[in-house]
């Protein structure tokens, strides 16, 4: 993002966080580096296990790192206790303390802080009111719905103004419909707090949609740090195309490099053009993705040729799953219209289309 | 042919009388063990001891005058017993001490033990059970061995030449204190370790993240969650240690009557079973009455937020 300044909140340098010892010793996090910018919405994405709670567990301070350096606007917290770091979580399962009131929940960093009662009063009001749960300060947390709960943990955690607000997974325990609410409402909290926020989870769809940049996550290493449109358009490994969204793999025999673009020859014969994973320099076979809806189908001869297996009707759009002549399978998706069907069937020889500027060259 | 409803209310007056039939067996026992002896202990209060023991059927309330006052043999004034309530104060003393000391060493053990791994918990949680195995004359006994003269704590320090001649520890108040407080500890124990159990750690996270100290968590957070387990140890240790018997004759050297001493008194030696009913009612009564202000006041103070 142009507008955003380029100063670092939090670097995360060379770290490892080993647990067990011995034979049961497991690395949850091998040499991590990543730097998060100021007022930016990072995600961590990620399968379970990945190490994305540890890291952000690191951050927080309830775990500590068994190698590294995590420097918070410059200086190592890294050994700090949590209640010396001005960094507050939203826990997975909200955390919120069952004896107290929503209020009381709101104002217990401040409380604990040492700050007067009166700018606690008025600090709470003003998260109540930023959340929306104004009505509700007086309940116990037991009294309130699951996402009134989140919204709580969200105000409890933003009220003494942290310098990094963590998330972690909040809101895997909404319903779809609130989750989307809630993904809306995340968006808007950090804009108008202009906090960096730093959002852990395993929603391909939810760190799209939020983030400003993502870092893909396996085994204990990130494995790819990007805008949306960089993760899902211009993915550097293989897990990484896998992991977000559809995508099609095929083998080809590479040509032609450089300025970051490789002429790639398929197995039907065919050469397209294709860009090349960052800072890789392709040997002779690789693997080149093209998603699903980069791709058309025709009754003609295209670039690839094969027959048509399954068609999958998905309101907005239709798969249709085709096996290529040279053994592959390859999925295009297609944008539904209201007057006609898809106007393929199951058997028919078609075939595929790669448009320009489709096709990325991976680095595995 | 019965109607919805009629069928719906027969289901459930037969609920009603199949609850009743359970529970007769509970009921019964606790009737005949619990509630009849009690009430005979009540009635006995109010009679004339006998001389030789057992009681008079005719009505007095001499013995209730008794418990807190004392007629002058001459005049016939009352004044307070001096002695009876020297005696109340020194169990009650006790018991109150016992119940602290009990609760600052059963909490941190607790804590520890809900903090462990879940097998290495079992384990504890059955080391904890091991002292219910014995008698507890013998486990009191075997607390007399450690404290005495002879015993292992002054042989050990006058090997090493910390002290020169033993300590005396056996037959002083600070001896019953070690005593009690061994004895009563699981009961202490056991269910603090129950509320910590089902205490979710995750709070104890979300506190140190929102600034709380150690010591802050403790107060504000991990204390108000477990006080229903400390307020069901502390009522588990505070009545009998007030009527203990076996701790205080033993390891106090007899010295120094307790309520329990007086209580057996006159059922035994002094044939005045009307007056040990009465002693007995009144420290029920006490019980009672303490266990109800500490349950509000601990009450009140986990509602109070704000």
């Amino acid at each position: 993002m142009p507008d955003k300044p380029d100063r670092n909140a939090i670097e995360v340098v060379n770290v490892s966080k080993i647990f067990g010892s011995g034979e049961g010793q497991v690395a949850a996090l091998d040499k991590v580096s990543v730097s998060i910018r100021e007022n930016e919405f990072f995600t961590l994405l990620g399968p379970s296990g990945c190490g994305k709670t540890t890291l952000l567990r690191l951050i927080a301070g309830f775990d500590f790192p068994t190698a590294g350096e995590i420097l918070l606007y410059g200086q190592d917290i890294a050994p700090l206790p949590p209640f010396k770091r001005p960094v507050n979580t939203v826990f997975q399962s909200y955390a919120l303390f069952p004896h107290m009131t929503v209020a009381d929940n709101i104002g217990f960093g401040l409380e604990m802080l040492g700050k007067p009662k009166a700018e606690i009063k008025a600090r709470v009001a003003e998260m109540l009111k930023l959340v929306k749960m104004e009505a509700l300060a007086g309940r116990r947390t037991a009294q309130i719905s699951g996402g009134q709960q989140q919204r709580v943990a969200l105000a409890r955690a933003l009220a003494p103004q942290p310098k990094v607000l963590l998330l972690d997974e909040p809101l895997s325990a909404l319903d779809y419909k609130l989750r989307k609410e809630m993904q809306i409402e995340l968006k808007r909290l950090q804009h108008e707090t202009g906090i960096t926020f730093i959002f852990v989870t395993h929603d391909q769809e939810e760190a799209l949609t939020m983030s400003d940049r993502i870092a893909v996550m396996s085994s204990g290493k990130i494995l790819q740090v990007g805008s949306p449109w960089d993760i899902y358009d211009k993915p550097a490994e293989r897990f990484v195309a896998d992991f977000i969204g559809e995508t099609n793999f095929l083998t080809a025999a590479i040509s032609g490099t450089g300025n970051g673009k490789a002429r790639a020859t398929l197995k039907s014969g065919t050469t397209i053009e294709a860009t090349v994973a960052e800072g890789f320099q392709p040997k002779d076979n690789a693997t080149v993705v093209v998603r699903p809806e980069h791709a058309k189908l025709t009754k003609d001869k295209g670039d690839l040729s094969g027959t048509v297996e399954n068609i999958v009707y998905f309101g907005t759009d239709t798969h249709i799953h085709v096996q290529l002549d040279s053994g592959e399978a390859f999925t295009v998706r297609q944008q539904n219209t209201r007057s006609a069907g898809c106007g393929f069937e199951r058997g028919d020889k078609v075939g595929i289309l790669i448009g320009n500027d489709a096709a990325q060259v991976l680095r595995d | 042919m019965a109607t919805a409803e009629e069928v719906a209310k027969a289901a459930e007056r037969r609920d009603v009388r199949d609850r009743w039939l359970l529970s007769a067996p509970a009921l019964l026992v606790i009737l005949l063990a619990a509630t009849g002896p009690l009430l005979i202990v009540l009635v006995y209060s109010f009679l004339t001891p006998g001389a030789y023991g057992d009681v008079k059927w005719q009505f007095s309330s001499d013995a209730w005058t008794s418990v807190f006052l004392e007629r002058d043999i001459f005049d016939d004034t009352l004044s307070l017993a001096a002695a009876h309530v020297t005696i109340f104060w020194r169990s009650i003393k006790l018991a109150i001490v016992t119940t602290l000391a009990t609760l600052a060493l059963g909490f941190p053990t607790a804590y520890f033990m809900a903090t462990r791994s879940e097998k290495t918990r079992d384990l504890w949680l059955f080391l904890i059970t091991i002292p219910f195995w014995t008698n507890l004359l013998i486990r009191t006994f075997a607390v007399l061995q450690i404290i005495r003269n002879e015993g292992i704590i002054n042989t050990i320090l006058l090997k090493l030449g910390i002290i020169s001649a033993p300590i005396q520890i056996l037959y002083t108040d600070t001896a019953i204190l070690i005593g009690m407080a061994y004895v009563y500890l699981p009961l202490m124990v056991l269910p603090i370790y129950a509320s910590m159990e089902k205490l979710d750690f995750r709070l104890v996270e979300a506190g140190y993240d929102l600034y709380a100290t150690r010591f802050k968590v403790l107060r504000k957070i991990i204390f108000p969650l477990v006080k229903p387990g400390v307020i069901a140890g502390s009522i588990l240790v505070f009545i009998p240690a007030l009527g203990a018997y076996v701790t205080p004759s033993v390891l106090g050297g007899g010295k120094n009557m307790m309520l329990s001493n007086l209580i057996e008194l006159q059922f035994g030696q002094g044939r005045n079973w009307p007056l040990g009913s009465a002693l007995s009612i009144t420290v029920m009564i006490i019980v009672m009455v303490a266990l109800l202000a500490y349950v509000r006041n601990a009450g009140k103070s986990g509602v109070r937020h704000g």
